[in-house]
């Protein structure tokens, strides 16, 4: 290998090459695949059409998240409760069926260790610092809060990993995000790529890698780069990265698929070989001020359609682009929101706390200190807490979070992907809006007509409290 | 798959931009197990509006979309492409596409063009009254009245589309350099492949 100053992603990349061809294109070996029952079924079909196997069944991991229902999810006697929508039923049936034929490892939706796939993998230690994660989902990007290079496929690369355990890829350009200076007291990492997110727009990042650096991301907690890293794809990027430290190894050791023993110890110390060079060189670089970062919330139907809790909804005429112009428009029209007016005079009638961005341990207890002693407005109606794996929600209960949640008025739910997409019975109604701690502001994310401000898990706590977008350091701090 | 050569027709012209995955296929869509019938539920929101684009009679059918930039965006649902499939549509001139999109749409034999904005503009404006051509021998995309736009595209996406090419099947003929990279896999980093070992 070359001698040169490497990037963290060049150095993972190398490390994965199998073969290159003299166009560019390499061979890419596979450490790990996450499947979910979504993007799955065709990719079975397909092996199973072809007489194909798994190449690699046990570098697979397998559990329902999107579909599932997070209610619950067996009866009184102990009997599994059946979904009632046909086809999520069936969706459901169908991964069962297929993990039982191809012999994949399996989290069934009623195990203890069933979850949101992207909050799954880490804590199971599943998703290591240097390795290759794909799944069949744009926010696998989130694996790279552990250092992993991680990152969305369609159904046919998921087929492609199946049968092979690689993937066919273009090298990406490297992008690096440099947060200078510290975060300001009450904002978030959620906040903080949010605030990225706004400055680099939804395709800026297309066709980069990015990585995160500074020492925001030092001193972030593991469950913060996962944050971070999740919404990459919002910005254009398939992956994003923080490089792998003492608080990565502690956050992964002793986790069930974590390297035991030796193996440990050999594996820390490769994982600290994965940093970028001193003099490695970055195709392109975007410097953010962490002091300009304040709580932020979304007005439009993009998520770079980002304003600080303390700002406006800014008038269509004050972008430059006039494409950009015409989908302000629109996104008003559809938001119902007129320039001018203050985003802390929006009003909300339901608040979702979930995700694979923010349903971790550290998000909850983020919205419970909030939530603590107050309760939701009169004019929310609904309001979930929907934890993102059983370990969270086991954790959870065991430090009483859950008690805050429902003496504050909120559902405390079983977990799953909820309401962040409108695939299960957790919905918004057309019309109402939603503070929502989710990854998407696109029209019809939610359900039909659903109005989404994203927002961090402490904003979404504030919403729920005072019935309207509200700047949470009014509350606490 | 079926090769993919040239492209002639009606184009749906649908400048807007930064159109994501949703927006093309929404979420309740997704729990097929096929990769059939998704065209009923594409551009969905979209077509809720009576006078929308794609239920016009001249662009029913369509086999090719003129899109914004950044089209495709957002979540990796290859059920956008099966809708784009389904709709009629073989080919998308944009002046970017998202990477995951782009893939997507090229394992499905979807062939995506990238040209400038301006020239995504002057096809937006013959689209609503003439047929345009997308060959990609020459990679080239022509209009009635003699706008030629050269367009490039990865050589070897090229290859595999005008050979209608398996490229599970091209990479399973690569096994003896998949198996020599995992000896060494297990040979250098054994912790990574005993955590996960389904014996244990």
């Amino acid at each position: 290998m070359s001698s040169r100053p490497r990037t963290l992603y060049e150095k993972i990349w190398d490390a994965h090459v199998v073969e290159r061809r003299d166009d560019g294109t390499c061979l890419i070996f596979i450490d790990r695949h996450l499947v979910h029952e979504v993007t799955s079924p065709q990719a079975f079909e397909a092996l199973r059409m072809a007489g194909r196997k798994l190449r690699r069944p046990e570098l697979t991991l397998a559990v329902p998240d999107h579909n599932v229902p997070t209610t619950a999810r067996v009866d009184e006697a102990g009997n599994r409760i059946p979904i009632l929508d046909v086809e999520s039923a069936q969706q459901l049936a169908a991964l069962e069926r297929n993990v039982e034929e191809f012999g994949v490892r399996y989290f069934g939706a009623t195990a203890r260790e069933q979850g949101i796939v992207h909050v799954v993998g880490p804590e199971q230690g599943f998703s290591l610092p240097g390795t290759t994660i794909v799944c069949g989902d744009s926010h696998t990007a989130a694996h790279g809060g552990v250092g992993a290079l991680a990152f969305g496929i369609g159904t046919s690369e998921v087929e492609h990993v199946m049968a092979t355990q690689t993937l066919l890829l273009q090298p990406s350009k490297t992008m690096e995000v440099r947060v200078e200076g510290d975060l300001t007291p009450g904002v978030t990492s959620k906040d903080l790529i949010l605030h990225i997110i706004g400055v680099i727009g939804t395709a800026g990042g297309t066709g980069y890698v990015i990585e995160y650096r500074g020492r925001v991301f030092e001193d972030m907690s593991v469950e913060g780069r996962l944050t971070v890293c999740n919404m990459s794809i919002e910005g254009g990027a398939r992956a994003g990265l923080v490089a792998a430290d003492d608080k990565t190894f502690a956050y992964l050791k002793d986790r069930a698929f974590s390297p035991k023993g030796d193996e440990w110890d050999q594996a820390v110390a490769y994982w600290r070989t994965l940093q970028t060079d001193e003099g490695a060189v970055f195709d392109k670089t975007v410097v953010i001020n962490a002091a300009d970062v304040e709580p932020t919330v979304t007005w439009g139907t993009s998520p770079e359609d980002v304003v600080a809790i303390g700002g406006v909804v800014p008038a269509p005429e004050s972008f430059a682009d006039p494409s950009k112009q015409d989908a302000a428009r629109k996104s008003l029209d559809y938001m119902g929101l007129v320039p001018g007016t203050r985003m802390e005079e929006v009003e909300v009638q339901n608040i979702f706390i979930g995700s694979c961005t923010n349903s971790r341990i550290e998000d909850l207890r983020a919205a419970a200190a909030v939530l603590k002693g107050r309760h939701t407005a009169p004019n929310i109606k609904w309001a979930i807490v929907v934890p993102g794996s059983g370990l969270v929600k086991e954790q959870a209960e065991a430090e009483g979070l859950d008690k805050v949640f429902t003496d504050a008025g909120l559902e405390w739910r079983e977990p799953g992907c909820s309401a962040c997409l409108g695939m299960n019975p957790d919905k918004v109604p057309a019309g109402e809006r939603c503070a929502s701690t989710s990854n998407r502001n696109f029209v019809g994310r939610q359900g039909p007509g659903a109005r989404t401000h994203l927002v961090s898990p402490a904003m979404a706590a504030a919403a729920a409290v005072t019935g309207r977008l509200t700047d949470v350091r009014e509350l606490v701090g | 798959m079926e090769p993919v050569r040239h492209i002639e027709g009606r184009a749906i012209p649908f400048g807007l931009k930064n159109v994501d995955t949703d927006l093309i296929i929404p979420a309740r869509w997704l729990k097929t197990i096929s990769r059939e019938g998704l065209g009923r539920g594409a551009f969905e929101a979209v077509r809720e509006d009576p006078d929308n684009v794609f239920d016009q009679p001249d662009f029913v059918g369509a086999p090719i979309l003129v899109a914004g930039d950044n089209f495709g965006c957002g979540s990796s649902r290859e059920h956008a492409a099966w809708a784009l499939l389904d709709m009629g549509v073989k080919a998308v001139i944009a002046p970017s596409f998202s990477d995951i999109f782009s893939g997507n749409a090229f394992k499905n034999g979807i062939l995506t063009v990238i040209l400038p904005q301006e020239q995504v503009d002057r096809l937006l404006e013959v689209a609503a009254t003439d047929p345009i051509s997308v060959d990609l021998e020459s990679q080239t995309v022509t209009t009635p009245f003699q706008d030629r736009f050269r367009f490039e595209i990865d050589p070897f996406r090229k290859h595999c589309l005008l050979e209608g090419l398996d490229e599970v099947g091209l990479t399973l003929a690569r096994d003896a350099a998949i198996a020599g990279y995992e000896a060494k896999l297990g040979a250098e980093k054994p912790w990574l492949v005993h955590g996960t070992d389904l014996a244990a």
